[in-house]
């Protein structure tokens, strides 16, 4: 554009110039303005694809990637951390991509037009632009110094904030309970005020960037005409010659402006890129984290056996000399527990609180890896399985019943996406859920809040186990699962499960001596090692820590009912 | 339209009635800002002059000492300017800052005065994603949209009254053509505001999943849902892909437009102020200036689009962070005056009828009186209401009908604070925070000493554990410490019993704890419980044998109530429940 205002110029100055030709210079730049707005949307379009498409594919990859963490990685990061890096983080990053290209495909293109434009003139000129760039460059260069290390601490602080207040949404009862409203919102003050404070300090820093570049950019057309004012009176009073650096004085303060004003646009892109550059890395962070535990090969399909019925969907479980502790800790969780469960039998642990019992059902679909020792499934390690392969052969009921949002029948069919109605239904029904999901508006497709608060929790533990009955696995894992139900109905469920999943395998961690009295074998922990194994009646005769429970849950005479 | 146009408005008046308390600093802010803005119009006047000045002496001698004086004048100006607008930006971020930390700070105030009911209904992720995102995004728009709008407005105005006063031929010629880029740049916001809005929602849903998804995590491996999980995600993300590159997209042609609109009054101004300069009718100097002015003229236009394109995002977000502190809040409390402070604990619940959804109700018509020190047992199959109960019991909902009512005094006209205050509670769900050992024991309580700590400590059972902990009772536990249930559990009876109320509830607080621990706990208890009346909801019986009375539930109605022996001898739901635990011959 300024070309032709050049050309303008000129003409204006060279007197008897036609109006015609002013015109025609006139149309040139229309033409420039209208090709610069088509190229302008062209790379905005481009940049808004571009940007949010490598956002989507972030989102994915985190998503993918944080769905196949084990305990020991999802330890490491908290919920809520993971929480802000794949969604305010991502953002971050997406938007300064849009900006970027948009701005990366544009000013220097600009910039080096407007240099080159402007080189072969007074060198006064361009060492006044030299200078202004390089001020504005020092400037910039402060402030990263300065900011980038805030923004760091923003990002961690932007975290604690999340966790608070996920605290004040997850206690929220409890919170209610103690009237500490108040507490709570101290501490979440605390965290506030020490984000509202580090932002303050980097934005203030950083709000010095703009006066400066206008300051900049209106002091270099000063200078310019300024330093032309001087170059003029030194050119001498030839007419021709003044003429020529007059019109190259305004040409050359409009395209020093571009030059700036270029200038400006990535200065606005480094004032964006310390923040991002923080989001980026912990984006990367995740994305880094290796999962320590492999998947194996092992495709044990085929242990589907044939023995004397038809198929029968089980599998027998070995614990070789297993030890376990968590990484970092100092002593062992689990030590040398070794035993044998053959295929279709059922096995019960019971212990004091913190005796292993929970660390033990998680090491089998592998949630932690043993740290010495090695347990099979039908004769191959656990960690040999593809990992896909293992966890369907599992049905895990937590001890903490998590229900997801959607309906009665999406939750139970979990496990098994090709699930018929009937086979919903049958597990249902052997969870003793049928009653009061029959009681659910919409019945099996009744909708089921994120985290099954519309439930109560002992049908969210009834909803949990039916989720692994229809998966109809080959071993059962209870972790507790039955805690929360009430003994008629813990035996209705557990005796319907015994008609019906007669075949599998089943693990069964509990406190209650009622629920495990039947099993074929009884192992009792006591501070991670095996205290005892064997039956109820033979428990009951050799094993002191088993008396005990016993005696403290039934009067001498219930011992002795049946 | 006339609906949208609301839609739009609303959200923008409650953020600046927001900005009201803030506004002395504001409006110092602005006076800055628009004082800097002068200086810009000024600027030009000055430089024509200057180039004036120049143009005369081509032909003869330059006139040095005028120039260095407008010279100096105009740097003093642009170095006023800067200083200015720095005063500008600093004031405004504080305030900014400021702003976000109070939005905040009320929301999660706000968290604390809802009912329970709205946590049924909505996901934390989402509400999250407002304290956060939202906030961000309003925040960012603050800080660079209202001094950017306001000395951009008097640039705009201040460009126009310099051009007319300079030429009005071109001064109308160039606002012609900024008026076309005014209509566009007001076709292109509404267009993306749709998008914008959608952006927002769709990033609270994915938010919601994602917290959803990450916190069930282990369970979705287990039965090998990787899969639909993220087919599930990748759909939500698509549609945020969706929305988030046409919003952006939109909004990035602002710019451009903007862009020629003011290649388009720099090309008029140039060709039509060729003309007139070869004409002789203006001196050259006027079309510098006026290039500069429309300079002034469309960058201030450009700012306010890209205010705009900043502001969209911004009221789709304070749409939602305003929404929320706009829902419905646990009524106001202010004005009841009956307290309690020392209660004898003479409960009673007459005709209480209550459903968590108005059109369901589960509790049709509950009635009981429990005399002070008594402990009231509450069995009853799972989901028969016991732990609604309790609910309304601590006034987390607020009943249908019907009274409950404390010492003779109804607990709706107390104080909620008050009626909590009575009670120490332990819940089925634990709940621990991220916090030392102590502050998760002793919690908001005040003046608990050590001593208190080790007896309470020795009295539940946990003075082992605390042992093996690296730092005591000032060890940090966090989300995923190693802590068993049963741990957590005894940590929450600990805490129960350091706060120490008159009233106690146990629902079904030792769930998770074993029978050997169980019985350390129940001894602790029943020292607790002496002289308080007590509720307590347990599955396992052996825990209610000695209650003083036993209420049996089923659909929400007391079926049955009586002492151990008396419900047994009636052989009716309850004896079948306490038999059920002894299966005979099974």
């Amino acid at each position: 554009m300024p070309e032709y205002m050049s050309g303008i110029t000129l003409l204006v100055q060279t007197p008897g110039s036609e109006i015609d030709e002013i015109l025609q210079n006139g149309g040139y730049m229309l033409l420039c303005a209208l090709g610069s707005m088509a190229a302008s949307i062209a790379t905005g379009y481009f940049a808004a694809k571009v940007a949010a498409s490598l956002a989507q594919k972030l989102r994915s990859r985190m998503f993918c990637k944080v769905m196949g963490f084990y305990n020991e990685e999802l330890g490491h990061f908290s919920t809520a951390s993971l929480i802000t890096r794949s969604t305010n983080d991502i953002t971050q990053v997406q938007m300064l991509v849009a900006m970027g290209l948009q701005i990366i495909t544009k000013t220097p293109i600009m910039m080096v037009w407007g240099i080159t434009k402007i080189i072969r003139k007074q060198w006064q000129w361009s060492l006044t632009v030299a200078a202004a760039v390089l001020m504005i460059s020092l400037v910039i260069l402060l402030v990263a110094i300065l900011v980038l290390p805030r923004f760091k601490i923003i990002q961690a602080l932007t975290d604690d904030l999340n966790r608070v207040a996920r605290e004040n949404l997850t206690g929220i009862r409890v919170i209610r309970a103690y009237n500490a409203e108040k507490f709570q919102q101290g501490k979440f003050e605390q965290v506030n005020a020490s984000l509202t404070d580090t932002n303050l300090f980097a934005n203030r820093v950083t709000a010095l960037l703009m006066p400066i570049m206008t300051l900049v950019t209106s002091g270099i057309s000063l200078a310019i005409y300024w330093i032309g004012a001087y170059l003029l009176d030194g050119a001498g009073a030839g007419g021709m010659e003044r003429l020529d650096i007059f019109s190259d004085m305004v040409v050359f303060s409009q395209y020093a402006m571009q030059v700036i004003m270029a200038f400006a646009m990535m200065t606005v892109l480094f004032v964006m890129l310390p923040r991002v550059m923080v989001s980026v890395h912990r984006i990367n962070e995740v994305l880094d984290t290796e999962v320590k535990i492999k998947s194996g090969t092992q495709d044990g399909r085929t242990t589907e056996r044939t023995t004397g019925r038809a198929t029968e969907r089980t599998a027998s479980v070995e614990f070789r000399h297993v030890s376990f502790r968590y990484p970092g800790a100092g002593e062992d969780v689990l030590h040398d527990i070794s035993f044998t469960v053959h295929a279709g039998e059922t096995v019960a642990f019971i212990g004091a609180t913190g005796s292993g019992k929970s660390t033990l059902a998680n090491l089998l679909p592998r949630y932690y890896d043993v740290t010495e020792g090695e347990i099979l499934i039908d004769g191959i390690r656990v960690s040999d399985y593809e990992i896909h392969t293992l966890r369907e052969k599992i049905g895990y009921v937590s001890q903490k019943a998590v229900l997801f949002s959607g309906s009665v029948a999406s939750n139970v069919a979990m496990g098994k996406r090709d699930a018929t109605e009937e086979e919903v239904g049958r597990a249902l029904s052997v969870s003793q859920s049928e009653e009061f999901v029959s009681r659910m508006a919409g019945g099996v497709s009744g909708e089921i809040a994120q985290g099954g608060v519309n439930v109560s929790g002992g049908q969210r533990q009834r909803l949990s186990i039916a989720r692994a009955v229809c998966k109809n696995p080959e071993i059962y894992i209870f972790d507790d699962s039955f805690s929360a139900l009430d003994y008629k109905t813990d035996r209705l469920l557990r005796q319907e499960l015994e008609r019906c999943a007669k075949d599998a395998t089943k693990l069964i961690v509990a406190q209650r001596i009622g629920t495990i009295r039947h099993a074929d074998n009884i192992i009792v922990l006591a501070d991670g090692k095996i205290a005892g194994m064997g039956t109820h009646a033979g428990l009951l005769e050799s094993c002191l820590i088993y008396q005990e429970i016993a005696r403290s849950q039934m009067s001498e005479e219930e011992l002795h009912h049946g | 339209m006339g609906d949208d146009k609301k839609k739009e408005i609303r959200p923008l008046k409650e953020l600046s009635a927001y900005c009201r308390r803030y506004l002395p600093a504001i409006l110092v802010s602005l006076l800055l800002g628009g004082a800097g803005a002068v200086f810009s119009v000024v600027g030009p006047d000055r430089i024509a002059d200057m180039v004036n000045v120049i143009e005369q002496g081509l032909t003869g001698s330059m006139d040095l000492r005028r120039i260095g004086q407008i010279g100096v004048f105009l740097a003093m100006l642009y170095g006023l300017g800067g200083v200015f607008g720095y005063g500008q930006q600093y004031i405004l971020t504080t305030v900014t800052q400021r702003m976000s930390k109070r939005l905040r700070t009320e929301i999660a105030e706000k968290i604390n005065r809802m009912p329970l009911r709205y946590f049924d209904a909505n996901s934390f992720g989402d509400i999250l994603s407002r304290l956060t995102n939202d906030v961000d995004t309003i925040g960012q728009m603050l800080g660079s949209g209202i001094g950017t709008l306001v000395s951009s407005a008097t640039l705009l105005i201040g460009a126009l009254v310099m051009m007319f006063v300079t030429n009005g031929v071109l001064a109308l010629s160039a606002i012609g053509a900024s008026v076309i880029g005014f209509v566009l740049m007001i076709v292109i916001a509404r267009t993306s505001q749709k998008y914008f809005l959608a952006q927002q929602q769709t990033l609270g849903e994915i938010n919601g999943y994602i917290e959803e998804m990450f916190s069930g995590q282990q369970i979705i491996r287990a039965y090998n849902g990787e899969a639909p999980a993220q087919e599930n995600f990748d759909e939500i993300n698509r549609s945020l892909y969706d929305s988030a590159w046409k919003s952006r997209f939109l909004s990035g042609m602002m710019m451009p437009v903007i862009g020629l609109v003011g290649n388009l009054g720099y090309m008029v101004v140039c060709v039509l102020g060729a003309v007139m300069a070869a004409k002789g009718t203006i001196p050259f100097g006027v079309i510098i200036s006026f290039t500069m002015y429309i300079r002034l003229f469309t960058q201030p236009l450009s700012q306010i689009a890209q205010v705009l394109t900043s502001l969209q995002p911004a009221i789709a977000a304070s749409t939602r962070v305003f929404e929320f502190l706009g829902e419905e809040e646990l009524e106001d409390e202010s004005n009841k005056t009956k307290y309690l402070s020392s209660v004898l604990g003479n409960v009673e619940f007459l005709h209480v009828r209550f459903g968590y959804r108005p059109e369901r109700t589960i509790i049709h018509d509950f009635s009981v009186a429990v005399k002070a020190g008594q402990t009231v047992a509450i069995v009853g199959h799972t989901g028969a209401g016991k732990t609604t109960i309790v609910n309304l019991l601590m006034r987390f909902y607020e009943t249908d009908g019907g009274q409950i009512r404390i010492d003779g005094i109804p607990i709706r006209e107390m104080k909620r604070e008050n009626v909590r205050r009575l009670f120490c509670m332990v819940l089925q769900d634990t709940w621990i925070f991220e916090g030392t050992l102590r502050e998760n024991l002793v919690y908001c309580k005040e003046g608990v000493t050590d001593a208190q700590l080790d007896a309470v400590c020795q009295a539940v059972g946990l003075t082992h554990y605390v042992k093996t902990l690296p730092g005591g009772y000032d060890t940090r536990l966090s989300e995923r410490s190693s802590l068993s249930a049963g741990q957590r559990q005894l940590i929450t009876i600990a805490r129960a019993m350091i706060a120490d109320a008159p009233l106690l509830i146990l629902d079904e607080a030792t769930s998770s704890v074993d029978t050997k621990t169980e019985l350390l706990v129940q001894r602790a208890m029943s020292t607790l419980m002496e002289g308080r009346t007590s509720f307590v909801i347990a599955h396992r019986l052996s825990t209610i044998r000695n209650a003083d009375l036993i209420l049996v539930m089923q659909n929400g109605d007391i079926v049955e109530s009586g002492s151990h022996r008396e419900l047994l001898a009636r052989k009716g739901i309850y004896a079948e429940l306490y038999n059920s635990q002894f299966e005979k011959g099974a």
